[in-house]
């Protein structure tokens, strides 16, 4: 019986570097990963981007520590279905990714006058 | 064709809507509706306060009052079951729709004057 | 021919929720899709930081009318993980009744309004009126029609007692009976046939890449449910996901038919293994750590993510809706087939936009 509810440890999770992120993902689609989506949450200096795979239900992550206002490339090129919720955690956590090949500009849910990312306290979407 | 038998039956039965508002359904015994008080035990605790996931509702020891915005409530019953006292109790009905939004505020009277009154 | 750019939604008459495509046709077909979110955000996951995750329980639960149960099911599971609850079996029993009895519902509105999107007026009135039945089950087990309210961090709030339970059953029976008197007009219609057969389809190959999930990805010919995973009371019932190979929006739709009764027979076996005891245990301590926590709703997979920090109030709330999920499979459908077959097409990955927008 796999568990539904998975808590976060280091059986199911690496932590990887932000530049890793890219050939770790494809490594994942080669022994047959399914891109699930990805989380995020606030930290005190960085952003937490999770990515979530899963293969006959079973759920792997991958932790990035990105620090705040700097970039991370977009997985979009390994799993196309990513761009959605890359968007999403752009506009909500102010997170940039580099190379989505539908950019939403911030605008996925939100409307050009917001300035500031919502889910985030510093961060600024647009100047 | 395939629908024959069933426009057939449909015809022969009886309605499946109701002439709402002249017949009315009966609710079922345990339905979540409008929220009510008695004030009379109610010990001001404001527990119905913390636990309300909309924060419908307020309590203000001082003036000895418990107010509810009916409009905010979502019918959760999270307050009915918190109450230490439990006088806090759900009608089987929802609350009907009016023109105009309003608070429902009830004031507890003092008991000092009830409690000489009985002895 | 020249392209032509045409707004699709977010008021269409078939599209019961608010999504937008801006569609780029040539010679009434498609040739590319964009979709345009944002009409029902409410930003619900950031009430996270001002709610306790007791209330949280009763916000998610607001995240869609449809899988309400499931969704406060996930969230309490997640808390239940973090705080190392385990939840008392009768609770369980409950929680996977309710589970499938908004299975049934969500899937009987689902087949009303794909019916309707065809112009089958009368048959979206036949299949409404059989969801009349099982939302009154809600109504009588739970107290609420759709949003019921019976989950809690540690088990359940309402008991099922033995009269409400044959009651349950009889009319299931009746659900039954009445849906399968509409199999032929849905499933076995020419005109049915003429626009779903063949229309939008997903193979497995891209299902799978493309993360689809719920009967979308089981109509590819990929038997995953989060069910299997055993969650609530589901590793001691006996059950198959349906599954479908086609892949095209009749498969889809047999797959959502075929789950209504798989669904009723899941009914059949957790009423007829309820074990006695508690409802519910109390719950000791504070949620900390992080957790991911899936189960299947009538749509597809759910996810959330919780990170709490022995505090009252959670750091984190991240909910992965299964619609979500089943935009980027969409946007693949829809280049290459007719303008007049986009409403059915979309309506066949069932849509919720309050969903995916939180």
């Amino acid at each position: 019986m796999i568990d539904s509810a998975v808590v976060i440890n280091e059986e199911n999770t690496a932590e990887v570097r932000p530049d890793e992120v890219i050939t770790l993902s494809r490594e994942l689609k080669d022994e047959g990963f399914r891109f699930v989506t990805m989380s995020s949450a606030e930290l005190e200096e960085s952003i937490c981007v999770l990515y979530h795979f899963d293969k006959d239900l079973e759920l792997r992550n991958l932790k990035v520590d990105v620090p705040k206002g700097s970039k991370i490339g977009s997985i979009a090129s390994v799993y196309s279905c990513a761009f959605l919720v890359e968007n999403e955690i752009k506009e909500h956590f102010g997170v940039e990714f580099d190379g989505i090949p539908l950019d939403f500009q911030g605008m996925l849910y939100s409307d050009e006058e917001v300035q500031k990312t919502p889910f985030c306290n510093i961060g600024i979407k647009r100047v | 064709m395939f629908m024959t038998k069933t426009i057939l039956k449909n015809l022969l039965t009886k309605y499946a809507t109701r002439l709402y508002p002249f017949q009315k359904r009966e609710t079922f015994a345990h339905s979540r509706g409008e929220l009510k008080i008695d004030m009379e035990k109610c010990i001001l605790c404001g527990v119905c306060q913390m636990r309300c996931p909309s924060q419908c509702i307020k309590v203000d020891k001082q003036a000895k009052t418990w107010e509810v915005d009916p409009f905010s409530c979502v019918y959760c019953g999270v307050c009915v079951e918190a109450c230490p006292v439990k006088c806090l109790y759900q009608e089987k009905l929802y609350r009907a729709a009016v023109a105009e939004k309003d608070m429902v505020m009830h004031v507890q009277q003092p008991k000092e004057t009830a409690e000489p009154a009985a002895t | 021919m020249a392209k032509t750019v045409l707004p699709f939604g977010p008021q269409h008459p078939v599209l019961p929720e608010p999504l937008h495509l801006t569609l780029t046709i040539e010679d009434e077909i498609v040739k590319e899709a964009i979709p345009k979110l944002g009409y029902v955000h409410r930003g619900l996951e950031k009430l996270a930081e001002i709610r306790d995750h007791n209330q949280m329980i009763y916000i998610v639960e607001r995240v869609c009318g449809i899988c309400s149960c499931l969704h406060a099911l996930c969230y309490c599971q997640g808390i239940e993980s973090l705080m190392g609850l385990e939840v008392p079996s009768r609770a369980k029993y409950l929680r996977t009744i309710w589970s499938e009895m908004h299975r049934i519902h969500s899937h009987l509105l689902w087949l009303g309004l794909f019916a309707d999107a065809f112009g089958f007026e009368s048959l979206f009135m036949q299949f409404w009126r059989i969801r009349e039945r099982v939302m009154d089950l809600q109504e009588e087990t739970a107290g609420n029609r759709v949003i019921l309210s019976v989950n809690q961090v540690g088990g359940v709030r309402r008991d099922i007692s033995a009269e409400s339970a044959q009651w349950i059953l009889d009319t299931l029976k009746t659900v039954e009976k009445e849906t399968l008197q509409l199999k032929s007009t849905i499933l076995d219609d020419y005109t049915v046939k003429l626009r779903t057969v063949g229309k939008g389809v997903l193979t497995k190959e891209k299902a799978y890449e493309l993360g689809a999930a719920g009967p979308t990805l089981r109509a590819s010919g990929i038997a995953q449910d989060m069910r299997q995973t055993g969650y609530a009371a589901y590793s001691e019932l006996d059950f198959a996901p349906v599954v479908e190979t086609d892949g095209d929006c009749y498969a889809r739709t047999t797959v959502r038919f075929n789950e209504i009764f798989q669904a009723i027979d899941l009914i059949r076996q957790a009423f007829s293994k309820l074990p006695e005891g508690e409802l519910a245990v109390k719950p000791k301590g504070l949620p900390t750590g992080e957790v991911v926590s899936r189960v299947e709703q009538p749509r597809g997979e759910c996810l959330y993510y919780i990170r709490g920090a022995g505090k009252k109030f959670l750091e984190r709330v991240r909910i992965r809706t299964p619609t979500f999920a089943n935009i980027p499979p969409l946007l693949d459908m829809l280049p290459g087939c007719d303008l007049a077959d986009v409403p059915v097409l979309i309506l066949t990955i069932d849509p919720c936009i309050s969903c995916t927008e939180r």
